[in-house]
């Protein structure tokens, strides 16, 4: 047995694309606003939960259900923005605020259509998903890997949007806002709407992530989201080393579907060396910190090289002499 | 054109801070009028592009421009209309976006509908961006898909001027613009203000502390002190007038000696 076979590869790669909508979302909100979204671990939650009770209902069609994440995914990003522009609340406290509320959401939303109200968790066995739909069409073709081409196609359909809408008015107004808030303040471009819609589209992609996530598992439960927002970081980090900070949008957006999958792959990496897989999170952490502590402490151990160089070259000038 | 009428601003009102920094002033301009503002220290020169720009809202008084009253519309409603320069060469751009990116932002904002969120420039737009920076004579358009962030103080004030103007603001409000340029690239500036304002016939205001800029430019020189216009000079009255004469009109007309310690008497 090879080491890494293909079909981790391909479970790596699946997973890499659905990581990826979340890193887009960050994306949007982090790196473009300047904003750190923490609402994002509950609205990855939320889009699987809703995803999830969408498919299993009468209403079920399961494209419906991914629109509906979306929506509610917006919604939530709305509720946010709302604090931070309009109530003036921090915006990592707000999302702080909206995370702990979509606990309860979410448990709620779960535990529709129970005896007790809430649930902490939903099995899909029963219901259709986009994957079992798009099994007739597309597997005759490309056998197991039809799974990855459907969410390539979300992946980098998502890419490509997001890559057009930055060129748009209201794209080219979100960036700046993140840049020079004075400037946009000064250039007819509300910075709170601004904010706002950038928020409901990076949480309508994470909303989006979370329903094809549980639509992929075919389950959901409350933990799905945790640390998501860690993840996405690292993955947005990965990517941004690959292609380099200076770049435009589309080498950046670019990095964020490189990062992502790369991410998933050097996880698989890990499991396969027998890394518990309780491991994961710490392992995500660490990666994070390193990725964001790394350019202080190259340009910190390029200035004691250059410190040393002149020390040395002093001293050779003394004995010169 | 632009009908300031009587309006006041305080600052921290019934506090030991309190500072009247606008009081009363009335100031009306004819449409392609070109006014140069001078004026002593904190005269209110800036709290008076402030209020015409909507940073804030007047105690009293009304600002009208266009034959519309915006004295309560929100800044970011006027500045389709109204296209402002800072001192500080780095609050007009945004570093991390390219010139192009840039460019059409101004170019989209002021020259789409407010609500048309999807609207993007096409190839045509871009082309005719490059002959604007062109013109600039600065071999921006060579690098247009460069962050702003690259460029000098000199010719981040060049793109932000380019910005204002490139769909016509109604009024051009320039507070100082080239103050933190050394003397030849703020001469370049300056040179560049001079031609597109004449060019697109546009209504501006302009603050300066060198006072040969002051009569030499536009049509039209203010002075300002303690919140108030004191001196406003204008056609026959102002041609052929040296700087000594316009200190000693300062000092009759505010009934004290000019006093700002950036005053450039000489160039
Ligand atoms: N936001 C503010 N809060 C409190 N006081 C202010 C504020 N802005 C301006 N002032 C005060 O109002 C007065 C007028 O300031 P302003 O900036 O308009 O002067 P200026 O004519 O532009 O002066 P300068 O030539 O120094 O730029 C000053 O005394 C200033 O301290
Ligand atoms: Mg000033």
């Amino acid at each position: 047995m090879s080491f890494f076979t293909l079909s981790m590869l391909q479970t790596a790669l699946e997973q890499g694309c659905i990581l990826s909508l979340v890193t887009l979302a960050l994306y949007i909100s982090f790196t473009t606003l300047n904003l750190c979204d923490l609402a994002t671990d509950g609205t990855f939650t939320l889009g699987c939960a809703v995803s999830a009770q969408m498919a299993l209902t009468f209403l079920g069609h399961p494209f419906l259900a991914l629109l509906a994440a979306m929506a509610i995914g917006c919604l939530s990003g709305f509720i946010n923005a709302t604090l931070q522009t309009k109530l003036k609340v921090e915006s990592i406290l707000a999302g702080i605020i909206v995370n702990t509320g979509l606990y309860t959401i979410n448990l709620w939303v779960m535990g529709l259509g129970t005896s007790g109200g809430f649930s902490s968790n939903v099995n899909m066995n029963k219901a259709i998903t986009i994957f079992d739909l798009a099994k007739d069409v597309l597997q005759p073709m490309l056998g197991s890997w039809y799974k990855l081409a459907v969410l390539a196609v979300f992946a980098l359909g998502a890419a490509l949007l997001i890559k057009l809408f930055m060129g748009t008015r209201l794209g080219l107004s979100i960036r700046a806002t993140g840049d020079n808030a004075d400037m946009v303040r000064a250039s007819s471009i509300n910075p709170g709407f601004t904010i706002t819609a950038g928020l409901c589209l990076a949480n309508a992609l994470t909303g989006l992530a979370g329903a094809l996530q549980s639509q992929y598992q075919k389950s959901c439960d409350i933990n799905i989201g945790t640390g998501m927002v860690t993840i996405a970081l690292a993955s947005l980090i990965i990517g941004q080393t690959l292609v380099g900070r200076r770049g435009g949008v589309g080498r950046r957006i670019a990095g964020v579907l490189l990062g992502s999958c790369l991410y998933r792959i050097i996880i698989a990496v890990a499991l396969r060396l027998n890394m518990n897989a309780n491991c994961l999170k710490l392992v995500s952490a660490i990666i994070v910190a390193i990725a964001i502590a790394s350019p202080t402490v190259r340009s910190a151990i390029a200035l004691q090289r250059q410190k040393a160089a002149a020390r040395a070259a002093k001293k050779g000038e003394e004995t010169h002499a | 054109m632009l009908k300031i009428d009587h309006i006041s601003k305080t600052f921290n009102p019934g506090t030991v801070n309190e500072k009247k920094a606008v009081q009363d002033l009335s100031l009306t301009l004819d449409s392609g009028d070109f006014a140069t503002i001078v004026g002593s220290n904190g005269a209110g020169k800036s709290t008076l592009f402030a209020a015409i720009a909507g940073s804030f809202i007047p105690d009293s008084g009304s600002i009208i421009l266009e034959g519309e009253d915006i004295t309560f519309t929100p800044e970011y409603k006027r500045s389709k209309s109204i296209g402002r320069l800072f001192q500080d060469p780095l609050r007009g751009t945004a570093p991390n976006m390219t010139i192009e990116e840039n460019l059409a932002l101004a170019y989209l904002r002021a020259s789409t509908h407010q609500r048309a969120f999807f609207s993007r420039v096409t190839r045509k737009e871009k082309d005719k961006f490059r002959q604007q920076l062109a013109l600039l004579d600065m071999g921006l358009e060579d690098r247009m898909s460069q962050p702003v962030g690259l460029l000098s103080g000199g010719q981040r004030q060049a793109l932000t001027l380019l910005m204002a103007t490139m769909v016509t603001p109604k009024i051009l409000l320039l507070d100082e613009h080239t103050a933190a340029l050394d003397p030849g690239t703020a001469q370049k500036v300056l040179d560049l203000t001079r031609k597109i304002v004449a060019e697109h016939h546009i209504t501006c205001l302009m603050v300066t502390h060198n006072m040969h800029q002051a009569l030499e430019m536009g049509n039209r020189t203010l002075m300002m002190d303690r919140g108030k216009i004191v001196l406003d000079l204008k056609g026959p009255e102002r041609d052929g007038l040296t700087v000594d004469d316009l200190l000693q009109k300062f000092a009759q007309g505010a009934g004290r000696e000019m006093n700002n310690d950036r005053i450039l008497l000489s160039k």
